[in-house]
């Protein structure tokens, strides 16, 4: 009998054939949007659609990795200095400069994962704060760029912006409003390669190392797995993306200050709390999350500071009482995962009747 | 001579920091906490003291004593009903809990107090100085680096001449077999939170007094107190102290070759140590 049975290992789930045809109308409308949309729809899209990005990219670092970090803020600020170093002193176009913006980070991700991989579990994540302050400190001693007081994006380097006019004729709008759609057009595509390209890593073999570090190190290390080579390339990674998400942020802003783009609120609490309220450790989580925070956000609009107490507050409320947050709770009464990378080994017989199914993390 | 001065202030400075430090430092060593609002606590307990300076009319230093109680109720409460929940295996929720409290207490201060900086006048000692003959060293600045030296002594008597420091080393090294032995951990961490929250009372009332505060700058007080712990190395108070004098002169003697460098010559005296004594320079405990 046992030589007629085969296996398979399996991911896929209806829930997710759904969500995928789902994402797939999705991402079309989100490109079709400028047609119809208000402007400030655009804006406000650009911002959700690039504060899910720096979410997808914290979630990779501490829901998967293990890595709790409150210094992302230095890689959305090097990023975004380097796209306006390379634009203001090599007159390079900023559009093109955005990639180059990534590797920066990764650069600078090198020497910063040498000082705070020192450093175990929350004095990483002190550790991370530190150099996001030695590199604010330092980028304000950068004349060039305006130092302390900051600079904006010169208006020729603005004005011929790669596919500026191309956005202006399609749409026939003014070179402002083409540059939001532009930069818009530009998060769709970088939100879509985030997730899609974490969910494919998480997919790999690699991914499953992931996991395994993250659950249990000492048990993943005597499988043969490298936690520390994992770690590396998990903080390369965010590195990478969140500089390129810094990038694109101050190409839409246009103008730069050291303490606007290393701010630890903007770039990391808001961040961590979209992770943790929406659900972190999943794809999904950071989605529900960064709407959440969009929907406080607009409310208390007019209150101050208020929807960032309420955020905070509401983060901690659920990392007391549903640490894995709205779609984890969501997920475990349903059973529901739209990106899953949980792997369930089926056993089928010789007929083809699935005889069990077995859950395997 | 400006180099003797620069030092001798860069010492006294390193008083402030180890007291910044030492709360930290204690709750660190018993449960194993980082208090990410430990900044934000004290720049709370500053703005405690200017609202009993105000309300009451009372010099800082008799304030301060009055804050004392409120401040040790403060932290006894916020480890009883909500760190004590978080306390485990995992680090994320502890860390992400105060750091969610971190933000609360910074914007709640906002809303409540402005962005305008405050300070704590204590009257005429605040620009009293000493003539030492080489330097002359301001008084504050004297009474904070004694203060740091006294409340490093006191809680080391605590901790070592005392059945509550016996409680919380026991604690510390194995929270069942403390637990076999009568002890409830809940209780311990709850008073130890208390008791860092007392120092954190004294770091914010020479806070106040030294310069202007607003509701934003205690992350990077957080930043300069994690610097003096790990600098000193993991449960040494003693060496917590000199890793905030290695922070104090580092700042000084940085705002002396150009007043910009002041903060990053500290975080570089820092880095410094961390790439060459990862554990610190007076490593005792094994994590």
């Amino acid at each position: 009998m046992a030589q007629d049975v085969t296996f398979r290992v399996e991911t896929r789930t209806p829930a997710a054939r759904i969500a995928g045809i789902a994402a797939l109308i999705c991402i079309v409308v989100l490109f079709a949007l400028p047609a119809f949309a208000s402007r400030s729809l655009i804006q406000d899209l650009f911002f959700i659609l690039t504060m899910l990005v720096l979410a997808q990219f914290w979630n990779l670092l501490a829901g998967y990795g293990g890595l709790v970090s409150v210094g992302q803020q230095a890689f959305v600020g090097f990023g975004a200095y380097a796209m306006f170093g390379a634009a203001i002193l090599w007159g390079l176009d900023p559009v093109l400069a955005i990639p180059l913006a990534g590797v920066a980070a990764l650069l600078l991700a090198v020497p910063t994962a040498f000082f705070v991989f020192r450093l175990q579990g929350a004095y990483f994540a002190i550790g991370t704060w530190v150099v996001a302050e030695v590199v604010r400190l330092s980028v304000a001693q950068w004349r060039a760029v305006g130092g302390g007081s900051g600079t904006s994006l010169p208006r020729d380097v603005i004005g011929d912006m790669l596919g500026l006019a191309l956005v202006q004729d399609l749409f026939g709008v003014r070179a402002a409003a083409a540059r939001d759609i532009l930069a818009y057009w530009l998060a769709v595509i970088l939100a879509v390669l985030t997730i899609g390209g974490i969910y494919w890593l998480l997919r790999t073999k690699r991914g499953l190392a992931l996991a395994s570090v993250r659950d249990n190190v000492e048990a993943a290390k005597s499988l043969g797995v490298d936690a520390l080579r994992m770690k590396w390339l998990v903080f390369l990674t965010s590195a990478f993306g969140t500089g390129v998400a810094g990038a694109l942020i101050y190409l839409q802003k246009g103008r730069i200050s050291p303490d606007a783009a290393f701010s630890v609120t903007d770039w990391t609490a808001i961040v961590i709390f979209i992770v943790v309220i929406g659900g972190i450790g999943t794809i999904e989580g950071p989605i529900i999350g960064v709407l959440i925070f969009f929907a406080l956000q607009s409310v208390f609009a007019g209150y101050g500071t208020w929807y960032l107490m309420l955020l905070g507050a509401f983060g901690i409320v659920i990392m007391l009482f549903a640490p894995r947050g709205l779609w984890g709770l969501f997920s475990d009464k349903t059973g529901i995962q739209l990106f899953p990378i949980r792997r369930r080994l089926i056993v089928t017989g010789q007929d083809g009747a699935t005889i069990r199914e077995k859950d395997n993390g | 001579m400006m180099w003797i001065d620069t030092l001798v202030q860069g010492v006294l400075l390193g008083g402030l920091y180890a007291l910044f430090a030492a709360g930290l430092s204690l709750v660190f060593g018993i449960m194993r906490l980082v208090n990410l609002a430990h900044g934000d606590l004290i720049v709370l307990g500053a703005y405690v003291i200017l609202i009993i300076v105000s309300a009451l009319g009372l010099n800082p230093f008799l304030a301060a004593l009055v804050a004392l109680p409120i401040m040790f109720t403060i932290g006894w409460v916020l480890q009883r009903v909500v760190l004590n929940r978080v306390l485990g295996e995992d680090i994320l929720p502890p860390l992400l809990v105060t750091f969610g409290l971190s933000v609360v207490i910074q914007n709640a201060l906002m809303q409540g107090y402005s962005a305008d900086s405050q300070r704590l006048r204590p009257g005429p000692i605040e620009s009293a100085s000493l003539d030492l003959g080489v330097v002359t060293v301001g008084v504050m600045p004297l009474l904070t680096f004694a203060s740091a030296v006294v409340v490093i002594v006191a809680l080391n008597q605590l901790f070592y001449r005392t059945a509550l420091g016996r409680a919380f080393r026991a604690t510390s090294d194995d929270p069942v077999t403390a637990q076999l032995m009568g002890i409830k951990p809940a209780s311990v961490f709850a008073m130890a939170t208390g008791i860092a929250m007392i120092v954190v009372t004294i770091a914010a009332m020479y806070l106040g007094m030294r310069a202007n505060f607003d509701p934003t700058i205690g992350p990077a007080r957080l930043i300069y107190a994690f610097e003096a712990v790990i600098i000193g190395g993991l449960g040494s108070l003693w060496g917590t102290l000199v890793g905030g004098v290695i922070i104090g002169v580092a700042q000084t003697v940085g705002a002396a070759i150009n007043l910009e460098w002041q903060i990053l010559a500290g975080h570089v005296a820092f880095l410094v140590v961390l790439a060459f004594r990862p554990r610190g320079l007076f490593p005792r405990a094994n994590d």
